[in-house]
């Protein structure tokens, strides 16, 4: 056998990606068995029977089949306003859908993006700051453009990413993968998920004190798995330690859309920067990355993403530029969907009504179910969860009692994973044990999305307070509980 | 009614290419006005003032992977980039130069160049795009039967027909079966669906295999001289090590068992362990098509030697020579009687290329056999770390392996659209062959399949030497001189490497076939007077 698993390279070894792990494996044997599972590990809304939105399934089934523009008979099927709108969009590529774009992605499509941040931004200061179309790469989905980013940022293990805790593990995976070190900030659950400065700095004294070079900063905002949305002030805070540590930040922004509280809406990184001005405007290396995953879209199918890059120097965009150009290019239908994103119907669109209406049905739905599941979990015995401010998750702390984790360490597993299997074997319900994102030590989660459909959440989270109460009741000894 | 369509879409898509103006360039204008210019590698970039000066920033080219800064790319780098500048300064100054457009023969990209799609795929797509069309009646006067039939079918394979939602991380099971059931009607071998890893392009798996194989730089690849640069880059970028074994250009690009020994050895006396062999067949960029009994040769090579075989096949659709026929490495290892248990074999396919062209779609798979199930975990676990590839070139993948049979009703199209563009390709290969042949100093092997001519071109002294003025590889020299003159775009050999002290360039044969005759011109006067100028 010419490749032996010992000769594999280490970091692949070492790598770690919960979300289509051991769980998610277990559920996918069960499932096969012919057990009725409820899929909650990923953030995958269509796979939970949330519809696509209609206008750009229109335009792309045009683009698709570019001949039917010239049938007679395509304002039958397909209203005026996305036809005209594939077109658009074809003239934009090279050859339509099938061929290689510039590997940047389609000069037009990056310029409808720089019109939307700088739409987010509406600043008006001395500076002019913009968002140029140049600074902006297309990619196959925001994972891909992350990968890029740490890639060039990371030269080897004495590189330290500094990563909340708890995180997506996309960060640590890609970490491992690229040999790179993690350095955990912890996010303070006791604060609904709060990012404290003081723990940041603590986590960047520790790792230095370990000859560690500390180049990035991640921040998830809004928050996976933790849903939180960082105030401006808080912003302003990360940018100016980030300055004054000289990090560049790594702006995860995919779930703007998804903001189920009024107080703190989403403010990009990008805007509250260049509010913040000299020195900082021009002195903080940022980017940010976003997707047509998430949101009310939900396209995670298309994979479709970008990344914006502000004061990297020309000579490393040029890097990361020859970088993109061995993959060739994004692909090219998911480019559109961006673009259809970033320019969606207006008032007086023909399909704006539909448009309008379906999108904020889905938000308004997710808003819903968030607190359903919220407030499902803190009836449980033993399960205390923060409200979802933002993205598509619900991560509740399970305070195991301690026949609870003496059972799991019997069986060889970690305790949220026992509890986790325990949950899908009972119920069909299969989350991600919170030892997947990172947690403090001893204490215990799981994430679960606010995805499956609304009238099936309250059978679902009965489900859930049933397995749940049982399992306490038979690990219950009163003695002390597993708890931050 | 389809052919007129058909038609007009090719018209739209004519008219519809109308390259966009890039930021900063005008700098770079200045730059391009006077001839030649010896731009230093590829960093346009470098003559910017203050551009790298802030030294307080943590990003900055000092600091960023040294593997990045090391791994070159020549199919998308500085000539095209040149050629860019050139084609956005072409709409304002269309007198300045003599020629009226830039032609792209530097990248495999066929519908760039006016290549239709086939028309049963796109009906598919668009019915998968966008399903709530097959709930409408007037759906069928628009669409086939057949594509409407292998909507539902797919479609039925996705869970919740939800084509927005991430799939399985070795994409959609129901496409794999079919992929599967493809690779055993081409072979003859059955296919396991379970060893199907569909990817974003097969780029991407490559790059997976790169990952897996490569720990450090002792860690080495025998990689073909000339190659596609996907694997010099790669290797580059995961920090092993690229054991070069040339090709034969004298016999018409073949490969030798006794070089790759000799390759092998002289590694290993400088201490790289090499894991793998890499082979394109058909070659990329020299076109050869390897005889069965070579492909024997090489499959006993790497089954003794403990190596890895990485059969990148994604040209196994673009044959031209009826002597020659594609045979799939799994399918020479299987009637050879080797099994899962004697050779690790990944075999690459793409979307990309064959009649299909279907590049901007991004849609490929490895079918890996031969690896115990541990190692097959772990290629799991990196392919789910992206969670899948994208929906739409996973079906794309599914048609291309099992497309229209005799007897459904769109095969009579669907033939007549292959034949049609693999006929073309054919001929088009043999016309550019021909002309560059006729070339003083160029000598061009054929192309027997892929979509390349890579000729060998004997430089002068004095154009040698005006290279090295320039600070430039010579065969970049010529292919630079050559785009200011023709506005025909090139990759130089140098992009691929070559046997050292021999020059050569890579031309697609993609151009649309009205516009060869004019290509052949442009190319055939310019190689007349540099060679005037230049010639010792």
């Amino acid at each position: 056998m010419a490749l032996e698993y010992d000769l594999l390279n280490e970091n692949v070894k070492k790598c770690q990606y919960a979300v289509r792990g051991e769980l998610y494996l277990r559920a996918s044997e069960l499932q096969k068995e012919g057990k009725k599972i409820i899929f909650t590990n990923v953030g995958n809304p269509h796979a939970l029977g949330q519809k696509p939105l209609t206008f750009p399934r229109q335009v792309v089934a045009l683009c698709q089949a570019p001949f039917l523009l010239d049938d007679p008979n395509v304002g039958m099927l397909f209203p005026a306003d996305a036809i005209a709108r594939a077109k658009h969009y074809l003239s934009l590529t090279s050859g339509g859908l099938g061929a290689y774009s510039d590997s940047r992605g389609l000069p037009g499509v990056r310029k409808e993006v720089a019109e939307f941040i700088q739409r987010h931004m509406f600043v008006v200061t001395v500076c002019f700051p913009h968002s140029d179309p140049e600074l902006i790469f297309l990619t196959d989905g925001a994972s891909k453009g992350v990968m890029q980013i740490l890639n060039c940022v990371i030269r080897g293990e004495g590189d330290g990413i500094l990563v909340p805790v708890p995180q997506y593990p996309l960060y640590s995976a890609t970490i491992s993968l690229l040999g790179g070190s993690l350095v955990p900030y912890y996010l303070d659950e006791s604060e609904n998920w709060g990012l404290d400065v003081n723990n940041l700095r603590q986590s960047v004294a520790q790792a230095r004190s370990q000859g560690i070079s500390v180049r990035a900063m991640v921040i998830i905002n809004p928050g996976n798995p933790t849903g939180q949305c960082l105030s401006e002030a808080n912003l302003k805070e990360i940018l100016k330690f980030c300055y004054n540590e000289k990090l560049v930040l790594l702006g995860d922004e995919v779930y703007q859309q998804n903001i189920y509280q009024d107080e703190r809406p989403f403010i990009s990184s990008k805007k509250v920067l260049m509010d913040m001005g000299s020195p900082f405007s021009k002195g903080v290396q940022l980017v940010s990355f976003h997707t047509v995953s998430k949101g009310y879209w939900g396209e995670c199918g298309q994979r479709g993403g970008y990344f914006e890059m502000t004061n990297i120097p020309p000579r490393v965009v040029e890097e990361i530029y020859k970088v993109a150009s061995i993959a060739l290019s994004p692909n090219v239908s998911a480019q559109i969907f961006m673009g259809l994103m970033v320019s969606p119907p207006k008032p007086g669109d023909i399909s704006y009504d539909q448009f309008a209406r379906e999108s904020k049905g889905i938000l308004e739905s997710l808003r819903r179910r968030a607190k359903i599941m919220t407030d499902g979990f803190n009836s449980c015995k033993n399960v205390v969860c923060n409200f979802t401010e933002g993205a598509m998750y619900s991560f509740p702390q399970i305070r195991l009692p301690p026949g609870a984790l003496q059972a799991a360490k019997q069986a060889g597993k970690v305790p949220d994973v026992f509890y986790c299997l325990k949950l899908l074997e009972a119920t069909g319900i299969s989350t991600v044990p919170g030892s997947g994102f990172g947690q403090k030590e001893g204490v215990f989660h799981l994430r679960t999305t606010i995805l499956p459909a609304e009238e099936e959440m309250p059978e679902i989270m009965d489900s859930f307070k049933k397995f749940n109460d049982e399992f306490m009741a038979q690990y219950d000894n009163g003695f002390g509980y597993s708890r931050m | 009614m389809r052919r007129f369509v058909i038609g007009q879409a090719k018209n739209l898509i004519d008219q519809t290419r109308r390259p966009r103006p890039h930021h900063n360039n005008i700098r770079l204008l200045s730059l391009l006005a006077s001839d030649p210019i010896p731009v230093s590698s590829s960093r346009l970039f470098s003559d910017m003032p203050g551009s790298d000066s802030s030294s307080s920033l943590p990003v900055t080219i000092d600091s960023i992977n040294p593997n990045v800064l090391k791994c070159e790319y020549a199919v998308r780098g500085e000539i095209v980039n040149i050629a860019q500048k050139l084609q956005d300064d072409l709409k304002i100054n269309k007198d300045a130069y003599p020629f009226d457009e830039i032609i792209y023969c530097n990248i495999g990209n066929p519908q760039s160049l006016s290549q239709q799609p086939i028309t049963f795929f796109r009906e598919v797509l668009a019915l998968c795009s966008h399903t709530a069309l097959l709930d409408r009646d007037e759906t069928h006067a628009l669409f086939s039967a057949d594509s409407i039939a292998r909507a539902w079918k797919i479609l039925d394979q996705i869970p919740g027909k939800a084509t927005g939602a991430y799939s399985h991380s070795q994409g959609i099971k129901g496409l794999r079966d079919a992929i599967a059931a493809g690779i055993e009607a081409r072979d003859g071998f059955p296919a396991d669906p379970n060893d199907i890893f569909m990817t974003d392009g097969a780029s991407p798996g490559v790059h997976m295999m790169m990952q897996l194989l490569i720990s450090s730089e002792k860690d080495g690849i025998l990689c073909p001289i000339p190659q596609y640069p996907l694997y010099s880059a790669s290797i580059a970028l995961h920090g092993g090590s690229l054991v070069p074994y040339y090709l034969d250009e004298a016999s018409g690009w073949g490969l030798e068992i006794s070089e790759l020994k000799k390759q092998l050895e002289d590694a290993k006396s400088k201490g790289i362990t090499v894991r793998a062999l890499a082979v394109i067949n058909p070659g990329n960029p020299t076109g050869q098509v390897l005889s069965e009994e070579n492909q024997r040769d090489i499959v006993d090579f790497c089954k003794k030697e403990g190596l890895v075989l990485l059969a990148d096949e994604v040209y196994q659709e673009n044959v031209y020579v009826p002597d020659k026929k594609f045979h799939s490495f799994k399918k020479v290892a299987r009637s050879m009687g080797y099994g899962e248990k004697d050779i690790s074999l990944v075999s690459f396919q793409s979307i990309s290329k064959g009649y299909y062209g279907e590049c901007g779609k991004r849609g490929g798979y490895m079918e890996v056999t031969g690896f115990t199930s541990d190692v097959r975990e772990q290629i799991y676990k990196v392919a789910s770390v992206n969670l899948c590839s994208n929906i739409s070139g996973q079906i794309l993948a599914s048609l291309v392996m099992s497309p229209p049979k005799p007897g459904d009703e769109s095969y009579e199209s669907y033939i007549a659209e292959k034949e049609g563009i693999l006929s073309s390709m054919a001929r088009r290969a043999k016309t550019l062959e021909e002309a560059l042949n006729k070339l003083e100093g160029i000598t061009c092997n054929r192309a027997e399949g892929a979509m390349y001519l890579f000729p060998c071109i004997n430089l002068p002294q004095k154009a040698i030497a005006a290279a090295e003025a320039a600070k430039t590889a010579p065969d970049t020299f010529y292919c630079k001189r050559l785009l200011n003159a023709t506005g025909i775009v090139l990759v130089p050999g140098s992009g691929f490497r070559q046997v050292p002290g021999t020059w050569h360039f890579r031309c697609t044969i993609l151009p649309q076939e009205d516009k060869i005759p004019a290509i052949v011109n442009r190319l055939t006067e310019f190689h007349k007077s540099f060679m005037d100028e230049f010639r010792d």
